[in-house]
């Protein structure tokens, strides 16, 4: 995979698109880059708001939407920002049983690429699918979440959520809360959030920390109270109930009582803290319903958001405005 | 027939021999090492200068996948693999299917190894029926068959008890026991080292300690019975701490290191190719401390061999999501390049400390002929080109699967001839040899 080739956002003409083949990660994403997603969101989320929401700029472009893990949110999000710009779209849905059946990942790609589609957005429970996808396959390669690795459309849209709210990302307070061992969210929102100069902090049971995830550029701790003190952003991320086997905390309930997110705990954040989630929500585990569906929630508003995030992904991979100029 | 190899350096720490000399072949066995001995009717081999001739190298750890998996190797392609490695014999592992738990199917492998005639093939047999850690294996009748150690490689032992009892069992015949040492709660579904790398891959990590908590069970079961414990592919750093101690207290406890383990490290996951399942084996790669630590091990003394885990997989199981593909790499003919150039070239060790690691230590391990030059002793001479440049070309390798993290890669060292029995099975022309 080459390096991102990105003028400067300064210089003229504007940066129009993202000069790379694939959305791999924010890993490997400029600070520029990740602005350039989040300014044309803002055009993206204007379209949302018409009386006929559709523009024309992937007509011609077929889009597949290949999910090998169920999703709702993320899968619908893809199609209707698809839908908006006018793409042909295509979802296959696999599940990992038919995959047990025979054909590899490579396989069921290849015969999709014969059929000539433009990009393929790709959810996957396999950390770096999307890595050995982008390898073999000349379309476009979007991660929609590969395993515990990364998730950058969510990340986006979460910034993309927190700019509206707080006019910038540099220098906030985000606290993550939840199972970070295991979050894709987590880590792609770590990479973006301390690319663009916020103050991450995550918290967790010391059993859902990954090792040195401080070399992150993040603090780490086990003591909700610290990561929420002061902060502008509470992020909380998934409690699965199946950890509880892996012996990675006794409970629910306890898990609740140490770390869930109550409106006292909330009390210790900034007085305008907005609260997020990624979705889907474990209420009374992770997050209190009083404090999901409180004042400071904007959940529903990163799903709101999560459309116009994808538009923006989708049409500036496609060449942004300098393909549309060409055509 | 007799072979007079004329004025090279010769190795064999053995005998205390390091000097230009000649070596003396006569039929398949080593007659003399002496200086400017006379041709008298043999052949004479000049030995050009700069080559080293050393006591042939034995790869006590390889999978040779025959029977069951020879789509990914078979005895035939294993040794011509190993003799182009340098590798004059090789101890293969019993995972096979069935497994190597069977005087028949000893005698199978060997029969296949005896039809191939290349590299001489020591097989190891299980320790328990079909390695499941439920039955002992009938290790007197493996012993028998030709077998020359036990384990149930792939896995540990799965239990202390299996395990002591193996070891008293085998100790009667002198067996070491091999282990592949892991804690399988604590590895979990892992497939990545622990750390900072499986952490920003988001792949499940298994920790060192799982590794060492395996040594640490060997070395008390083998102070316990007395018997040889030998821990195969070390790669953490608490392991080597483990061998140390054990060591000291005078327990009879020995070890490997694979090549991919003194070089590389998790990094290799991230790049040059993310998620590159040629980077993925058991035990992982691990962080620049463990990968330290090995080098000094071998530095030390504390190591006693370089073994390849040499661990063929078709390119179609490796072309598959990192967390589906299977564990291992080749590693028979890149293992010389490396040792030289990681090792030798970057000044950690010399080369006599080398043969021992290739020759002298696994023949002593395994009890097994070969390790040395001294006269009657079986003709197996590996020659090597300490200085040659080598470049590694996964798609000209001789086994049968290319599964290398090391293509492309350029080294300093490299083997100039494999003669196995007096018969030469391997010559690199570029080395100026004529054989």
């Amino acid at each position: 995979m080459s390096a991102p080739v990105i003028t400067r956002v300064d210089e003229t003409p504007a940066v129009t698109s993202l000069r790379r083949k694939d959305l791999l990660g924010i890993s490997d994403m400029t600070a520029e880059e990740i602005a350039l997603v989040l300014d044309t969101a803002e055009a993206m989320k204007e379209i949302g708001s018409r009386s006929i929401k559709k523009v024309p700029a992937l007509r011609g472009k077929t889009v597949v939407n290949l999910f090998f893990e169920p999703s709702t949110r993320t899968r619908t999000s893809f199609e209707i920002a698809e839908k908006r710009l006018s793409a042909d779209t295509l979802n296959i849905a696999i599940a990992s049983s038919s995959v047990v059946k025979g054909e590899t990942l490579a396989d069921t790609a290849l015969n999709l690429e014969a059929m000539q589609p433009d990009m393929i957005v790709l959810r996957h429970s396999s950390s770096g699918a999307c890595h050995l996808l982008s390898r073999i396959c000349r379309s476009a390669i979007i991660n929609a979440g590969d395993g515990m690795h990364e998730h950058p459309t969510q990340a986006l849209l979460d910034a993309f959520t927190i700019r509206e709210h707080k006019k910038r990302l540099a220098g906030l307070k985000v606290a993550i809360v939840g199972d970070l061992l295991h979050s894709r969210v987590l880590r792609s929102n770590i990479h973006l959030l301390t690319k663009m100069g916020a103050d991450v902090w995550v918290c967790g049971p010391p059993t859902l920390i990954p090792t040195d995830v401080t070399r992150f550029g993040v603090r780490a701790t086990s003591r909700v109270e610290e990561a929420v003190a002061d902060a502008d952003v509470i992020m909380l991320l998934r409690i699965q109930l199946e950890r509880m086997e892996g012996a990675f905390f006794p409970s629910l309930r306890e898990y609740f009582n140490v770390f869930g997110m109550t409106e006292s705990r909330i009390r210790l954040a900034k007085d305008d803290v907005i609260i997020m989630h990624p979705g889907p929500m474990n209420r009374g585990v992770e997050i209190a319903s009083e404090v999901a569906d409180g004042p400071y929630s904007v959940i529903l508003e990163q799903v709101a958001n999560g459309v116009a995030v994808r538009m923006a992904v989708l049409y500036l991979l496609a060449g942004g405005a300098e393909h549309e100029t060409a055509a | 027939m007799k072979q007079l190899l004329k004025g090279g350096r010769v190795i064999d720490p053995v005998n205390g021999i390091d000097g230009i000399h000649d070596l003396l072949i006569d039929g398949d066995r080593i007659a003399q090492v002496g200086r400017d001995l006379a041709a008298d009717g043999a052949s004479v081999i000049e030995i050009p200068r700069g080559l080293v001739v050393c006591p042939g190298f034995i790869d006590m750890h390889v999978h040779l996948r025959e029977p069951g998996q020879e789509h990914k190797e078979t005895v035939e392609s294993g040794t011509a693999s190993a003799v182009a490695g340098g590798f004059t014999a090789v101890a293969c592992m019993p995972n096979t299917t069935p497994v190597n738990d069977d005087a028949n199917v000893t005698a199978y492998i060997l029969s296949k190894a005896a039809a191939a005639k290349l590299a001489r093939v020591y097989p190891i047999g299980a320790v328990s029926r079909g390695s499941k850690g439920e039955l002992l294996a009938d290790i007197a009748e493996l012993k028998q068959a030709g077998c020359v150690a036990i384990t149930d490689d792939g896995h540990p032992v799965k239990t202390a008890l299996m395990m002591r009892r193996a070891m008293e069992y085998a100790g009667m015949f002198g067996m070491p026991l091999i282990e592949h040492c892991e804690d399988p709660s604590l590895k979990g579904d892992g497939v990545a080292h622990e750390g900072y790398m499986a952490a920003t891959l988001g792949l499940r990590g298994m920790p060192g300690a799982c590794e060492a908590l395996g040594v640490e069970r060997g070395i008390l079961l083998s102070e316990l019975t007395g018997s040889a414990f030998h821990v195969a592919h070390m790669s953490a750093r608490a392991s080597i701490r483990a061998v140390r101690k054990g060591k000291e207290a005078g327990v009879r406890v020995t070890c490997e290191v694979a090549p991919h383990h003194f070089t590389l490290t998790d990094e290799a996951l991230g790049s040059p190719i993310p998620y590159d399942t040629n980077t993925k084996m058991n035990p992982p790669l691990r962080e620049a401390a463990d990968r330290d630590a090995m080098l000094s091990g071998i530095a030390d003394g504390s190591v006693d061999v370089i073994a390849t885990d040499h661990a063929p997989h078709h390119y179609d199981e490796k072309k598959v999501e990192f967390d589906r593909a299977p564990f291992g790499i080749v590693g028979l003919e890149t293992a010389v390049p490396l040792s030289l150039d990681r090792l030798v070239h970057a000044g950690l060790i010399r080369l006599p400390r080398l043969v021992e690691l290739l020759s002298v230590n696994p023949a002593r391990i395994l009890g097994v002929p070969g390790g040395s030059l001294s006269p009657g002793a079986p003709a197996d001479v590996t020659i090597i080109a300490p200085d040659l440049r080598v470049r590694i070309e996964a798609a000209r390798l001789r086994s049968r699967s290319k599964n290398t993290p090391f293509d492309g890669w350029e080294l300093r060292g490299g083997v100039a001839a494999t003669f196995v029995g007096g018969r030469v099975l391997f010559v690199n022309p570029e080395t100026g040899l004529a054989a």
